[in-house]
């Protein structure tokens, strides 16, 4: 008990020091989630009347961010399974980040459905026993269980692994291997069940499709990695930390991989719609060619085809994966493509036109913006924190001091810079002058 | 009592327990205005509708009775009565007669309670081309001639079409709505998380959310209310047409508020369990079709041509 609290404080001393840049970073997150903490107050006192929702499109900016979020958690699981399975060393080395990734992607995907649901304070309702959570009947009740069994997991594994080794220990590998298979599963089920949330809809051709499943997977495969490339080329080059190269190119070639089944499931579903012609066919005209004058998604869901296309050609062409510059450009085409189509291109159009063949042509409020933004510094806040912690631990900065009590800290300085493109974090520390 | 109604029975007797004690605690600590913070930590644990004691649904009942008649000031009551053995509702309604004057819409707006602003309407009515016939893709929602009906169309209203396989009830995930046993679905606004799922599920659009807090006029409201059906109801959470259960279940009953409006006798409501119930003679022996019929959600809400 003394060991974890001694292991806490640690912690809390080590995430205090760092760079200007590294103040300034957290600063920054820590305005953008007060601003999204007063558009929520907003919303908890008005109701959410304060969104562009109506009972036409009754889900939308959270419910897309939350699914696209779902989607980025699978990161950890393709670093697992060729870390844990295969025992390859190059990933194992890292694993562990993937993990806090997805630490922060779930913790991203909770805010986004409480800030959607109208009484959040009745969440209650859901714990079982306690209130009455509807399992198995309800998809959602299925989601919530599979997110937190999820959640539990990754956070069980990284900080049993990070406690170990801050305490010079080799961690228990009888452990934790078990929790890391029943990870790999468990990644798995929260896209098959976020997929089946809007799949058992007979109400909506659109989602009403078989191949939902697999094109939540597959897309996921590309989203989750490419933030993690980003993060791990930037950890890679300001921090002694040593990511092998072979390592990085694996993740990008699954990731052509994945892009190319995304691809070719959607085009499936478009051909299905398209010959047929038949009444369902409306929501797809909306989304890619809009319907009825209305065609808010057009511009988007095409930006969004050539970003894939693009990103995909630019991993499967192993001289373009191996050049850094283009590698960070599909990255960046990846994530944002995949937000685009997995996020709004993919809730949005289930809902128009509705069921009663209405149009309602929606784009997010103010509000909308402005608490989704304080959700996504909340994740970045989050990763931020698990990455101070966990980078120089596993650099062997930060350990327990020879006392056995106290904490060594090796790196006062921790630079965090914002990249340019995406607002992505960048963690790096400086070289030290000794090595 | 076999041995699984047994344990469930000790469960819910502990967890009964806990959260009177959880809200006795808290109640505690909120002590400001005594009165008033006890009934806001009541409503925060009340538990769900069908798990409450009698003496617990009495308390509850006495409870919004006095809010609701302080709120609007005239005495409101708060019904729990139960679904009437070997009743199954059913509705009917004659496309052939159906001028869409929408009428039913505001008197269920009157009986129900449903806000004004935003205005929250449980019936939609669809004019549609004589043409292209039951075609929803050509559907006009927002028709507004001078008179109606106008030449070449006709009206189709659409409600709740209370479904034997309820699409909505299935996918709430704290089972806040159900389907009573005389068919109507039903939802606990005290228990709603306002999640929204249901409305997803909904083939119909019968689902309506109160985005913002609910406008009533106190002079407007009707006071005579159901739990399940027409009490105010507070913000954020999703309501629906109950088949007027604050009528219809009473004994002896009343039509739906729609039904009694309707100036051309295009609205038709009964018991299915009855054979010699008006419905049964439409269903037996007119041209009748359910709403989206492929959906196999079983509507009890039956359209027909009776000319």
């Amino acid at each position: 008990m003394k060991n974890i609290w001694n292991f806490f404080a640690g912690t809390l001393l080590l995430i205090s020091k760092g760079s200007k840049a590294y103040y300034c970073w957290v600063l920054l997150l820590l305005v953008l989630m007060a601003i999204g903490a007063s558009a929520f107050l907003r919303q908890f006192d008005q109701g959410l009347i304060v969104t562009n929702m109506q009972d036409q499109v009754s889900w939308g900016f959270y419910i897309s961010n939350f699914t696209f979020m779902v989607g980025v958690a699978a990161a950890a699981v393709l670093l697992v399974i060729p870390a844990y399975v295969y025992e390859w060393g190059p990933i194992k080395e890292f694993a562990v980040l993937g993990e806090l990734l997805a630490v922060s992607a779930i913790v991203m995907c909770m805010l986004f459905v409480t800030v959607d649901i109208g009484h959040p304070e009745r969440f209650w309702h859901l714990i079982p026993k306690l209130g009455r959570l509807n399992f198995p009947q309800s998809l959602l009740a299925w989601d919530v269980v599979v997110l937190n069994t999820y959640l539990a997991l990754n956070l069980t594994i990284s900080i049993y692994i990070l406690y170990n080794l801050y305490y010079k220990r080799e961690p228990n590998h009888n452990f934790y291997t078990p929790l890391v298979l029943l990870s790999i599963p468990s990644a798995i089920s929260i896209h098959t069940v976020t997929a089946f949330l809007y799949n058992g809809l007979g109400a909506r051709p659109f989602w009403n499709s078989s191949i939902l499943v697999p094109r939540f997977l597959a897309s996921a495969f590309c989203s989750g990695p490419a933030f993690m490339l980003l993060i791990f080329l930037l950890v890679r080059k300001y921090t002694k930390f040593k990511i092998k190269d072979e390592a990085i190119q694996k993740v990008a070639e699954i990731m052509a991989y994945a892009m190319f089944i995304n691809l070719l499931l959607l085009g499936a579903e478009i051909f299905k719609e398209y010959y047929t012609d038949s009444i369902h066919l409306n929501s797809f005209q909306y989304l890619f060619q809009g319907l009825h004058g209305h065609s808010a998604l057009v511009p988007y869901i095409w930006t969004a085809m050539a970003f894939n296309v693009t990103a995909f050609f630019l991993f499967l062409v192993p001289s373009t994966r191996k050049n850094t510059i283009t590698l960070v450009i599909g990255c960046v085409l990846v994530f944002v493509g995949v937000y685009i189509e997995k996020g709004m291109g993919l809730v949005i159009p289930g809902f128009i036109p509705d069921t009663l063949h209405e149009i309602y042509e929606y784009s997010p409020s103010n509000t909308e913006l402005m608490l989704a933004m304080g959700i996504w510094a909340t994740g970045l806040f989050v990763y931020t924190m698990l990455l101070r912690v966990a980078i120089p631990i596993l650099n062997g900065d930060f350990h327990v001091a020879d006392d056995g009590v106290s904490s060594y800290i090796g790196d006062d300085l921790f630079i965090v810079r914002q990249d340019d493109a995406e607002g992505e974090t960048v963690v790096a520390e400086p070289v030290p002058a000794r090595e | 009592m076999s041995e699984i109604t047994k344990v469930d029975y000790i469960q819910h007797r502990s967890r009964r327990k806990f959260l009177k004690g959880l809200a006795a605690g808290v109640g505690l600590i909120a002590l400001p205005s005594k009165d008033a913070a006890a009934a806001v930590w009541d409503e925060f644990f009340q538990r769900h509708f069908r798990e409450l004691s009698r003496d617990e649904l009495k308390g509850v009942i006495a409870r919004l009775e006095k809010d609701y008649s302080k709120k609007f000031a005239k005495q409101v009551t708060v019904k729990t009565t139960p679904p009437i053995e070997g009743v199954l509702y059913g509705y009917g309604l004659d496309l052939s007669r159906c001028i869409g004057c929408r009428r039913c819409v505001y008197a269920c707006v009157k009986e129900n309670n449903q806000s004004r602003d935003p205005q929250i309407h449980w019936i939609r009515v669809l004019q549609l081309d004589k043409e292209k016939g039951v075609d929803l893709s050509h559907a006009e929602h927002y028709y507004n001639p001078d008179k109606v009906p106008e030449k070449g169309h006709f009206y189709m209203p659409v409600q709740c079409q209370q479904c034997e396989k309820p699409p909505c009830t299935k996918v709430c995930p704290v089972q806040a709505t159900w389907k009573e046993n005389d068919g109507i679905v039903v939802v606990d606004y005290n228990w709603c998380i306002g999640c929204r799922y249901c409305m997803a599920a909904c083939p119909y659009g019968a689902r309506h959310f109160n985005w913002g807090k609910p406008n009533l006029p106190a002079a407007e409201m009707n006071p005579v209310t159901h739990y399940l059906g027409n009490r105010p109801r507070p913000k954020g959470v999703v309501e629906k047409c109950t088949f007027c259960i604050q009528r219809t279940r009473e004994q002896p009953g009343r039509y739906p508020a729609c039904e009694e409006i309707c100036p051309v006798g295009a609205r038709k409501f009964g018991n299915l369990l009855d054979p010699n119930s008006e419905i049964r003679y439409l269903i037996e022996n007119k041209r009748v079709f359910k709403l989206k019929d492929d959906l196999n959600t079983q509507p009890k809400f039956f359209y027909f041509y009776a000319t």
